[in-house]
């Protein structure tokens, strides 16, 4: 059982936990996930790592509602316990003086790329971050951003703040502005990740993104997270998350997530009714286990 | 309490004991199995089991015990069932096994000790490995865990890295020597492949549950979600936890796929990932549980291999609703890895089994969702380095079979997290970590390993054995100090 230190909303249906996970705290390295169960009939879920104190032995966490699990968690608080945490998983975000770097996060993947930007700031690099949401409410970490950037720009789909249009939209201006741009990071959407991939491929700009498919695991065990990386089979849980867009099949990436599409719906319209219900037994599992490791 | 030769308490002359027919396990009919996933076997009665211990010839010289790779004391733990003293059956079996509700159930009976009984030479072998069931069923019954005793505190401790059968049996071996045994499994269940791998039909996860909380009885302690390699590395265990040894039991590990086009597709699985879904996260108890597996149902399915895995996937495949099941395979039946009473049962239950059948394709529709499989006959060439005829692709004779899905059983390879976070340990060409056949021992002072990630591909029985030599030489060095 994993203890929720702190629980709060810092967007509409966007939540940061701050968990109890020691071992995890200890050896977390930027661009690394955890997976985790909320209950014992959960599914198993991989979530990026925001940050982590290895003092406090605490890791955070941004989980933004989209399927019956993350909704579920969502609805946790302060206090309350998760089953299991497992990491930190994957390799480490690749951190070196690459010169200057532009940081891409669309959505709830602004969380996400966070902590590389920030590692990519120590290690001396010029980072220009451009943070994409579709709405003002829904634009996360701004303040965290600009501590870590030299250059913060942002947009919303819907011109509710800052600028109007999206993330690649701001790329292509850095590039046409002829700015040199020796690496880009971009964590969001598949949808964002390609399309960034695309005006880079174009330009021979190196481009990492990470990848987030269906995984159980974690370890290199069931092979479910395999992607197409050059026509080859790799493990997104192993092997990524991070990988060079150029490199990746995209049109697989989104065919494989969409394979339990049927059942994710049903999970979610019977998680409406039930909501109340899996609530109790979750705080009740809490209860029985008595929170101790 | 153990007989002597010369005073059996078998009632039935030895003469007479070779006409005594095997007495059959009872169990579900395969119709009305196919569509649960309850136990197949429903084990034996007190009265099957010592009818059964009956027949044993109670040789001089067991050949039954040599070919078991944890030395169980067959005839004496039989005579103890003979004798009605089925407790003392079960203590004699924990002498060499810690797990013998495990065994009696999964074990490739015969290849080991009922394949060395002289009785199967001429009539069917003495039914060990169902004996061994019934006793261990017997004890989870009837057996006050209270009353195991603990050894003294030896003072050192050891980490075991992987609750699976050779990780288990090396905590039940150490700790009954007073050594302080901790257990890391990455998943959030223990087991490793006992509960990921076996579907509940051929071993319900409630049988292992119970063997091991018979293990924390004992004293070992038990930790999940950690990933030893990520979480925490085998040097920080020794030199931060103060670790004095560490056993290094994480099975194989990682799928291996065919390298053929198509793999990639929606509905094509590797075996692992398949059994995996329904075993460990109980997709066949969708809704109930959140995991999903595709509905397939009344569509066709195949898995590809001959192993027992093979068979777990294809029985679950079924049990799941696939309207046509079939096993590809691409040597002929006799050289299928299988046990042959999942083979038995398998077909009992409508399985198909194509031998000398491979697929060379996975085509798909539009949408990437698998249609078919293109495959291609075999023939039996020359024999190959395992000993078995090599197959040889018939040229022509390739064909279309639809299918829904199809699950990739060909076995694993090494999973090289430990290995690559690992300074110093050393590991042979295909990854696998090297150890010492006898002493487990590997290249680094204090580290052993042994089972998956030491032979490759195995059997449960062969890794426990394994984690038992691995014990015995834990324990040497944890007393005599020298490496």
């Amino acid at each position: 059982m994993f203890k929720i230190q702190h629980a709060e909303f810092i967007a509409p249906g966007i939540k940061r936990f701050v968990i109890e996970a020691p071992r995890i705290a200890r050896k977390q390295k930027p661009g690394q996930f955890v997976i985790l169960r909320i209950y014992e009939e959960g599914e198993r879920i991989p979530i990026t790592i925001e940050k982590s104190d290895p003092v406090c032995g605490t890791i955070n966490i941004v989980v933004q509602s989209v399927g019956k699990t993350t909704h579920l968690l969502n609805s946790l608080e302060t206090g309350d316990r998760i089953r299991d945490v497992v990491g930190p998983l994957g390799k480490p975000s690749e951190i070196e003086k690459f010169g200057t770097v532009v940081v891409m996060g669309g959505g709830v993947g602004t969380a996400m790329a966070y902590p590389t930007a920030a590692a990519f700031k120590r290690a001396g690099n010029r980072v220009i971050s451009v943070v994409g949401a579709r709405s003002k409410e829904l634009v996360i970490l701004e303040r965290e951003m600009r501590e870590v950037s030299d250059e913060l720009l942002i947009t919303t789909d819907d011109g509710s703040y800052a600028d109007k249009g999206f993330v690649t939209d701001k790329l292509r201006q850095l590039i046409d502005a002829g700015t040199q741009i020796d690496l880009v990071l971009a964590i969001g959407p598949i949808p964002m990740m390609r399309a960034v991939a695309d005006v880079t491929r174009a330009r021979n700009i190196r481009t990492i993104v990470s990848l987030n498919p269906i995984m159980i695991d974690g370890t290199g065990m069931c092979g479910g997270c395999r992607v197409l990386i050059d026509g080859k089979s790799e493990f997104a849980c192993v092997d990524g998350p991070e990988f060079d867009a150029s490199r990746i099949d995209f049109a697989v990436l989104v065919q494989r997530n969409a394979m339990y599409r049927a059942a994710e719906q049903k999970s979610m319209e019977d998680f409406q009714s039930e909501r109340v219900a899996l609530l109790a037994k979750v705080h009740a599992e809490c209860v029985l286990q008595g929170g101790g490791k | 309490m153990s007989p002597t030769a010369g005073k059996s308490l078998n009632p039935v002359p030895i003469k007479e004991r070779m006409k005594l027919p095997r007495q059959a396990m009872l169990e579900q009919p395969p119709l009305l199995r196919a569509s649960n996933f309850k136990e197949v076997n429903l084990g034996y009665s007190e009265e099957l089991a010592r009818r059964e211990a009956q027949r044993c010839l109670e040789c001089a010289k067991p050949t039954c015990i040599d070919t078991c790779p944890v030395g169980v004391k067959v005839k004496e733990f039989v005579q103890l069932i003979v004798a009605g003293d089925y407790l003392g059956a079960a203590a004699k079996i924990r002498e060499d096994n810690v797990l013998p509700a495990i065994t009696g159930r999964v074990c490739p009976q015969e290849d080991h000790c009922e394949g060395g009984c002289l009785m199967g030479k001429k009539v069917q072998p003495l039914g060990i490995g169902y004996l061994e069931r019934f006793v261990a069923d017997y004890e989870q019954r009837h057996m006050d865990k209270s009353t195991i005793r603990r050894a003294e505190p030896s003072g050192k401790k050891v980490a075991i890295v992987g609750s699976g059968p050779s990780g288990l049996t090396a905590a039940g071996d150490l700790v009954q020597k007073g050594h302080q045994v901790r257990v890391f499994e990455a998943l959030h269940e223990l087991g490793g492949v006992l509960v990921y791998g076996i579907p509940e039909f051929r071993l319900p996860k409630q049988i292992i549950r119970e063997q091991i909380d018979y293990m924390r009885a004992m004293g070992v302690e038990f930790e999940t979600n950690v990933v030893v390699g990520k979480t925490v590395t085998i040097e920080e265990l020794m030199e931060e936890e103060g670790y004095d040894a560490v056993f290094i039991g994480t099975g194989a590990g990682a799928p291996q796929f065919m390298g053929i086009p198509g793999e990639h597709l929606n509905g094509v699985y590797s075996a692992n990932e398949f059994l995996t879904r329904i075993n460990l996260m109980h997709a066949y108890e969708f809704p109930k549980f959140d995991e999903p597996m595709l509905d397939f149902r009344g569509k066709p399915v195949a898995v590809i291999g001959g192993g027992n895995t093979a068979l777990d996937a294809i029985r679950s495949a079924l049990r799941l609703g696939a309207g046509k099941a079939y096993v590809l395979y691409r040597r002929s039946e006799a050289e299928m890895p299988a046990r042959i009473e999942e083979v038995k049962h398998a077909k009992q239950e409508g399985i198909e089994f194509h031998m000398l059948t491979a697929p060379i394709e996975f085509v798909s529709d539009s949408k990437g969702w698998l249609t078919a499989a293109r495959c291609i006959r075999m023939q039996l060439g020359e024999p190959d380095a395992s000993g078995r005829r090599r197959p040889v692709p018939m040229e022509g004779s390739e064909f279309e079979l639809p299918l829904s899905v199809a699950v990739i059983a060909i076995g694993t390879s090494a999973n090289p997290l430990i290995q690559s976070t690992t300074p110093g340990l050393a590991t042979n060409k295909r990854n696998y970590i090297e150890a010492d056949s006898d002493t487990q021992r590997t290249s680094k002072k204090g580290v052993f390993a042994g089972g998956d990630i030491v032979t490759g591909s195995a059997t449960v029985i062969l890794a426990m054995g394994a984690g038992r030599r691995a014990a015995r030489s834990i324990h040497e060095y944890l007393t005599t100090g020298t490496w």
